[in-house]
């Protein structure tokens, strides 16, 4: 497994942990707001989980756009 | 009055120490309800005090602290408007909102704002003008005002100066970004961190030590290091709102006002 595929793949663990939805239902490249069914808010509670997990700071604005989680990853692996 | 409950915040005196908790959906957004409950409570103070010596300021709502000035309400009042009148209201809202800063910010207390999730714009200027901030692990802090065209409005720019360097200060302002209570703690605009949903628990136990010292001794001390920027608060509400006469600002409200967008606030 590459770098990326590892942080997809804790970003989608993290992900179905948050939102309390099955791992399985979850892809890369799923829009995660449809998917999940969260707003703006919800999104930033997630970006925090990712923060802190990660142990990374990732500005707001760099996710402007991003809406997938294989992008989301590509974002994360570029603070680590 | 010993205990109150409003519309926007309730607020009751427990083992000393006064607690004032905003609940208004959806995340405690600052309007002229708000407002009118939180002169009620600052109205309310003298008599509180004398049976407290530490302030909590907490949020009921799962979303967060605060989410700041309502937008909307300030968006539909002003369509309703005309444009001399709309300046005149602004300007007696900030003045009021002020006001009520103020006397939080020097209140002879200690106080703790207990934060959460959302604590953006009014929001975190609300948690500025207290003593300590206690943090629980979900907690965002923002300045997203530059994405209207505008400035922090609620005494945020001299309360940000009076606590954070200068270089913190323009990269929370000037990037518009949030930050989690982590890096606020580690710039020093939080006093601790703690674990989701213990920040109450927390404070209340600091609330606890803090009423073992000489009150008048409290008192002194808090005069004597935290300063209130009167100057730059009043030029401050003149800048705001010299900026708000903009279109751009009108634009940028009516954007987020109408927008079915997923992330409204980035531009």
């Amino acid at each position: 497994m590459t770098n990326i595929e590892k942080t997809t793949d804790e970003v989608l663990r993290l992900a179905a942990e948050h939102f309390k939805v099955s791992r399985e239902q979850l892809s890369p490249d799923d829009d995660f707001f449809k998917k999940l069914g969260i707003n703006s808010l919800q999104a930033l509670d997630l970006l925090t989980r990712i923060e802190q997990h990660f142990q990374i700071e990732l500005p707001d604005y760099e996710l402007q756009g991003v809406s997938d989680f294989r992008t989301l990853a590509e974002r994360i692996q570029s603070r680590l | 009055m010993k205990s109150f409950q409003g519309k926007t915040l309730s607020w009751q005196v427990l083992d000393d120490a006064i607690e004032l908790t905003l609940n208004r959906a959806p995340c405690n957004e600052i309007g002229q309800a708000s407002l009118a409950e939180l002169e009620r409570f600052v109205a309310a103070l003298p008599a509180l005090q004398r049976d407290a010596q530490v302030l909590i300021i907490s949020s009921a709502r799962t979303e967060g602290f605060c989410a700041g000035a309502d937008l909307r309400e300030l968006y539909q009042v002003g369509q309703s408007l005309r444009e001399a009148e709309k300046l005149a209201g602004l300007h007696d809202f900030l003045q009021r909102i002020h006001a009520v800063m103020n006397a939080l910010d020097e209140a002879p207390l200690t106080t703790i704002a207990t934060v959460h999730g959302v604590t953006f714009g009014g929001g975190f200027e609300l948690a500025l003008v207290c003593d300590l901030i206690i943090a629980d692990k979900t907690a965002r802090f923002c300045f997203p005002e530059l994405r209207l065209g505008l400035i922090p409005g609620f005494g945020g720019i001299p309360r940000l100066k009076r606590d954070l360097g200068n270089a913190v200060v323009r990269d929370l302002l000037l990037t518009g970004r949030s930050i989690n209570a982590t890096k606020a703690q580690a710039v020093g605009l939080v006093s601790q961190v703690v674990a989701e949903g213990d920040a109450l628990r927390v404070a209340r136990s600091t609330a606890a030590q803090l009423k073992k010292f000489d009150r008048d001794t409290a008192i002194a001390a808090k005069k004597f290091i935290k300063p209130i920027p009167h100057e730059e608060l009043r030029r401050e509400i003149e800048v705001f709102c010299e900026l708000f006469t903009r279109p751009t600002v009108a634009a940028g409200l009516r954007k987020f006002v109408e927008s079915t967008d997923a992330l409204p606030y980035l531009p």
